[in-house]
């Protein structure tokens, strides 16, 4: 802590977990869309952000960072007219989504290319933020790092290929959390790994290129 | 330094002959590894967002985003340039400015959480007005907010400064305290009478629940924020005027922090209980969101 936790930060209001921490969860999307424009944004909203998402602006906050808007600029509050000028469709369903935190949004976005893409998770107080699924598969992380999730066939050697990757050719990456999950046995599976600093030059086309992977997102701490 | 008690920092600051703000600004540079100067931009940096917080808050025809509040600012506003009311021109000068920022949040403006957008009027409240009327430089001002953020860091760490573990006491109160010892500081007092001005103000604010009607940070949250400027001028004042707090700050946050842990759930920003629970407050929420179990 120092003290421009204190005096700070410098947001837009009104609601640290229903504004800041719903921009970041758009801001997630935003990552795994990966350069795509969004065509259709379809966000569901979970306990108390599907009661009280108008008054908080949770739902410009969410589009926002869909956009690629930090939880400082002004533009939030425009969202909607922003949404409109850039062809974005939009809609908020307030749902129930069963054994979640109660500040859930799932985010499902269709781009302009025909593909989709879902990212689910909760604004746990204080613009922190808690992913849990993206795109259909469990995931655990909190954007404070940078995350890289690495799509591939379930099968061995594979978690040791892309380790031994960044060990010989990124030798300066150092992995602070590693995760894997995975459905079913020998199918999709996804590895999360946080890592200290920025990832080097080529290291995300790297991984791509190894054999099981099928893709590799970079969420870039937000 | 640790913030995690006042005595030391009362402590570093007497042994260093320095003010709070002075040994504070020294100590975050070393630990943040940049210079003082560098610290002391983005300190004003914030300082400069809290000016123009309180400038669009004061807009005419300002709405909150639920549509509940909104023309608080620019009513007092109004009202200050008047006559200067039944306080005197200075303090409902304050009063418009703290209600400024707290509706500029409401109304999804930027605004610098101090320590949290429920509570961001208070600080601006006090310095923006002081730099406003002249009564100081913009220097001493930014300087005075390290004063208040070491108040806040301490209180973070020993209590609480989130409305749902505390109750409002932790977010109004703890801003409060921390503008009260900026102020007092201003005023030419030792770091020993900014440390009394803190335990003053947590003494008045003790066991304030946090209540907001919709869940909204709109009311009461926004007329709390003027109630923690009061406190903090008048116990700066206090104090100036040999009156000591008896109490000492630290203890006073430790009661703080048990006072908010002996709260009922209802009274922790869940909306169950207080103004929340009363029958307009109930007819508000669903003008706001409708009806809903």
């Amino acid at each position: 802590m120092n003290v421009f936790d204190i005096i700070g930060p410098v947001m837009i209001g009104p609601s640290s977990s229903h504004t800041a921490g719903a921009l970041r969860l758009g801001k997630v999307a935003m990552k795994v869309l990966d350069g795509r424009e969004p065509s259709e944004v379809t966000v569901e909203l979970s306990g108390s952000f599907a009661k009280t998402y108008r008054g908080h602006g949770t739902d410009r906050a969410l589009l926002a960072g869909i956009m690629g808007y930090k939880s400082n600029d002004e533009e939030i509050k425009d969202a909607f007219e922003i949404a409109k000028e850039r062809g974005i469709d939009y809609r908020f369903i307030s749902t129930e989504i069963p054994g979640t935190h109660p500040n859930t949004a799932r985010i499902t976005i269709k781009s302009k290319d025909g593909s989709v893409i879902t990212v689910q998770g909760a604004s746990i107080g204080g613009g922190n933020i808690r992913v849990d699924n993206i795109n259909g598969l469990k995931v655990d992380f909190n954007g404070d790092h940078n995350t890289i999730l690495i799509l591939h066939q379930d099968r061995p050697g594979v978690i040791a290929e892309v380790t031994n990757l960044m060990r010989e050719k990124f030798s300066d990456v150092n992995i602070g959390n590693f995760r894997l999950t995975r459905p079913v046995k020998g199918g999709h599976a996804l590895m999360t790994i946080e890592i200290d600093a920025v990832p080097p030059e080529g290291m995300i086309e790297e991984l791509r290129k190894l054999d099981y992977v099928l893709n590799v997102i970079l969420i870039k701490s937000i | 330094m640790f913030y995690e008690s006042i005595e030391e920092i009362v402590k570093a600051a007497e042994d260093a002959d320095l003010r709070i703000s002075e040994a504070v600004l020294r100590d975050q540079a070393a630990q943040m590894e940049l210079s003082e100067e560098e610290v002391y931009l983005q300190m004003e940096e914030n300082f400069d967002v809290m000016c123009e917080s309180v400038r669009k808050g004061q807009a005419e025809g300002l709405r909150s985003t639920s549509g509940l509040t909104g023309p608080e600012g620019f009513l007092m506003a109004l009202y200050a340039k008047g006559s200067g009311g039944l306080s005197g021109s200075f303090m409902t000068g304050v009063m418009a400015r703290t209600l400024a920022v707290s509706c500029c949040n409401a109304s999804m403006g930027k605004i610098v959480a101090a320590p949290t957008a429920g509570s961001c009027g208070i600080l601006p409240g006090c310095l923006v007005s002081l730099y406003e009327e002249g009564k100081y430089s913009k220097k001493e001002l930014v300087m005075a907010a390290f004063t208040a953020g070491a108040v806040g860091m301490v209180i973070a760490s020993r209590a609480t400064i989130a409305g749902s573990e505390g109750g409002c006491q932790a977010e109004c109160g703890a801003a409060g305290a921390m503008a009260a010892a900026a102020l007092a500081e201003l005023g030419g007092g030792s770091p020993r009478q900014c440390a009394d001005a803190c335990s003053i103000v947590l003494a008045c604010q003790m066991g304030l629940v946090c209540d907001p009607v919709a869940g909204l940070v709109e009311i009461p949250c926004i007329k709390r924020n003027v109630s923690g400027v009061m406190n903090a001028f008048a116990a700066a004042d206090m104090v100036l005027a040999g009156i000591p707090a008896y109490i000492p700050a630290d203890e006073a946050i430790d009661a703080m922090g048990e006072v908010g842990r002996d709260m009922p759930r209802q009274l922790r920003e869940t909306s169950l209980g207080g103004l929340a629970a009363t029958p307009t407050g109930e007819k508000l929420r669903e003008k706001v969101f409708g009806k809903n179990d």
